[in-house]
């Protein structure tokens, strides 16, 4: 059979037809290159600056304050809190409120003075290690200059030689910076959010696709039993899922589980509800199945990105942490890793529990509202 | 008989998507245990007052009770007590027979669930079948499956959307045979069909197109309202005389059958003035009955002047 351009044209015409009449695939072709864009373009900064830095200073001395005037200069570091005691800074680094802490010993100034080369501690929350590699460079280039505006005169001397004091660091969480002790805790989050939303993205829009909601409307079922009937059965597959990473964190990756696993066992149930409530309002949504999947990948896309799992949270600019905030993967990411990583209990994980649950909330509220009764 | 004695008994029920009005202002009695076929035209709005009726739909008008109740503020109590088959199959084809017919009497919330799904199993000869996939069955079984699902709950009324839609001959007999023999059980049918032969068995009738009802009653008395005269020539040269004919004053309807001509037209002395001088020696001209079909199309196209 020869190639017929009249046939071949024929087809042209016909999928441009289609393509125009299906408006979300055609917004699907333009906006996911341009989230990207602006995702990849914007957002995303692999040499994150302006972290989050607490500062324990016991030595409060003209050093002590060019030290950390010399830290913020570096725009590496924003002072966000000033802590009163070593236990202040070990809580604040593991709810995640600070990236660094600074401690400027009692003696500084003294042994200083006195050429001992004393000491200065300077902390980071390594869970992930490309967040802080940078700044750390960045303070130890620091210990040679930063004070010799201040050593003038008689003590000039002190700065002709070695530095005049040290940087010690340490990091905690993961100190030998071993990039899957981040990624493969994280890796739970994106699976659980790309399959539960994809699965349940379908479970609606295939009975209004086969017919068989109209059958379903017409029976006394409820629109509260057929969600949270569609939603348990996926919450079993979810937990196959965690068990299922976290052997191979365990077996394959040996990353480090310092926390209670049966409590990471327990919250993980709410993000993977609230994915599901994801999955079921878009459902709501959609037309059709295709649709679906489009609209399980638009909220993917972002999840992934914006997250903290592929690049440092921090690293982004505010608009973009902002938007992060309201991602369930975000928060849950800081909840697995905290859990493993970090030995956090109950109490340092709440105020990552809290936002998923109004996510939950509020998009099953839209799910519910959504779901008619009638066919109108 | 009192008005709370009728299966279905509704006023003025109307029902508009956008600035169109799908169905408007239609009345509707159905006594116990009747067997009442609805039709009309594709798009009418059949399934749109089906759907009102088992609450799938939300009427912008009317009112009225169906099984004694509220039709539109009680429409979860009558979702209890109705059957209603779609169009269209809605069952799950990845389910055996036997699965979906589980579903749906745990939907219902049947206490002998078992025992009724063996029963309706049993009654519509599927019990060495209960394994097969629903999606694997023929039109005719698909339709039978549909049917026992409908029933499981026994309900009091049911409402079957063009059930027999795509099925052969023999198992559209046997399904009408079923439905009487319901019927004789107490139980109150509402259908709709497109087919004749189908509108002839039910004990009454209703017609509606574009959104109004057009004619009710009996077929005789549907037949008799129509008002409609008809006549049959038969002979050779048919083609050439049809087309002489059709658009001649009185003339509504011209239908060929095989080897007849059917002439139907409301106004008979008119329709006698055109048509018999153009009748030649070989060809025939009797009056005959106005079948059910000629009634309705005769009454789709005064309703197309009237309504569009």
């Amino acid at each position: 059979m020869r190639f017929n351009f009249q046939r071949f044209w024929a087809i042209v015409v016909k999928e441009f037809i289609q393509m125009r009449r299906d408006r979300l695939t055609f917004g699907m072709m333009i906006g996911v290159p341009m989230i990207q864009l602006i995702l990849f373009g914007y957002a995303i900064n692999s040499n994150p600056k302006h972290l989050p830095t607490a500062v324990y200073a016991a030595d409060n001395s003209v050093f002590s304050r060019s030290f950390i005037w010399g830290l913020r200069n570096s725009s590496y570091f924003d002072l966000v809190h000033e802590a009163h005691s070593p236990a202040e800074i070990n809580n604040l680094l593991a709810e995640n409120k600070v990236q660094f802490a600074v401690t400027i010993p009692v003696d500084f100034s003294r042994k200083l003075l006195r050429g001992e080369q004393p000491d200065l501690l300077l902390e980071a929350d390594a869970t992930d290690p490309s967040a802080v590699g940078f700044a750390q460079a960045a303070v130890s280039g620091l210990a040679t200059t930063v004070l010799n505006h201040d050593l003038t005169g008689p003590l000039a001397k002190l700065q002709a030689t070695a530095p005049p004091f040290n940087v010690v660091s340490h990091q905690h969480y993961n100190p030998e910076s071993i990039s899957q002790y981040n990624i493969v805790p994280g890796l739970m989050g994106v699976m659980l959010t790309m399959t539960m939303i994809m699965i349940t993205g379908l479970a609606i829009t295939r009975e209004r696709e086969r017919g068989t909601m109209e059958n379903l409307l017409s029976t006394p079922v409820h629109p509260g039993e057929v969600i949270v009937g569609k939603i348990v059965p996926y919450i079993m597959v979810g937990y196959v899922q965690v068990i299922l990473v976290l052997l191979a964190a365990k077996f394959l990756f040996n990353v480090p589980m310092l926390g209670s696993v049966p409590l990471l066992f327990l919250l993980v149930l709410l993000f993977i509800v609230a994915n599901l409530a994801v999955g079921i309002t878009f459902s709501t949504i959609a037309k059709n199945q295709l649709q679906a999947v489009q609209m399980a990948f638009f909220f993917f896309l972002p999840s992934l990105l914006l997250s903290g799992y592929m690049f440092p949270f921090r690293g982004m600019p505010g608009w973009a942490q902002n938007l992060g905030e309201c991602l369930p993967l975000t928060h849950f990411l800081r909840v697995v890793r905290g859990i493993l990583l970090k030995g956090n209990g109950l109490a340092e994980t709440l105020p990552d529990l809290w936002p998923i649950a109004l996510f939950l909330t509020v998009v099953l509220a839209i799910g519910i509202k959504r779901y008619r009764q009638t066919l109108d | 008989m009192d008005t709370s004695d009728y299966a279905i008994d509704v006023r003025g029920v109307t029902k508009k998507f956008g600035t169109r009005t799908i169905v408007n202002d239609i009345a509707m009695q159905v006594r116990p245990g009747e067997i009442y076929g609805f039709l009309g035209p594709n798009g009418s709005g059949k399934t749109t007052f089906l759907r009102m009726l088992c609450g799938l739909l939300t009427p912008d008008g009317g009112e009225g009770k169906c099984l004694g109740l509220d039709f539109r503020s009680e429409s979860a109590e009558i979702k209890k007590r109705v059957g209603y088959m779609t169009q269209k199959f809605s069952f799950y084809e990845d389910l055996s027979i036997e699965e979906n017919l589980d579903f749906i009497a745990r939907l219902y919330g049947m206490s002998q669930r078992k025992v009724a799904v063996q029963k309706s199993l049993e009654r519509l000869g599927m019990v060495e079948r209960r394994k097969q996939l629903a999606g694997t069955l023929s039109g005719g079984w698909k339709q039978r499956l549909a049917l026992a699902a409908c029933l499981i709950h026994e309900p009091k009324l049911l409402l079957l959307d063009e059930p027999t839609a795509g099925v052969d001959p023999k198992a559209r007999r046997d399904f009408w045979e079923e439905i009487h023999k319901l019927a004789a059980d107490g139980l109150t049918f509402l259908i709709t069909t497109h087919y004749m032969d189908e509108a002839s068995r039910c004990n009454r009738l209703a017609y509606i197109a574009y959104g109004n009802l057009l004619a009710r009653g009996t077929v005789d008395e549907v037949i008799k309202a129509g008002g409609l005269t008809t006549w049959e020539i038969s002979g050779g040269n048919l083609a050439a005389l049809a087309e002489k004919i059709r658009g001649l004053p009185g003339v509504e309807q011209v239908v060929a059958f095989g080897t007849t001509l059917h002439v139907s037209g409301r106004d008979a002395e008119k329709l006698n003035a055109s048509v018999s001088p153009l009748i030649s020696g070989a060809q025939r001209w009797t009056k005959i009955e106005s079948g059910l079909e000629d009634v309705f199309i005769s009454l789709m196209e005064t309703a197309k002047d009237n309504f569009s």
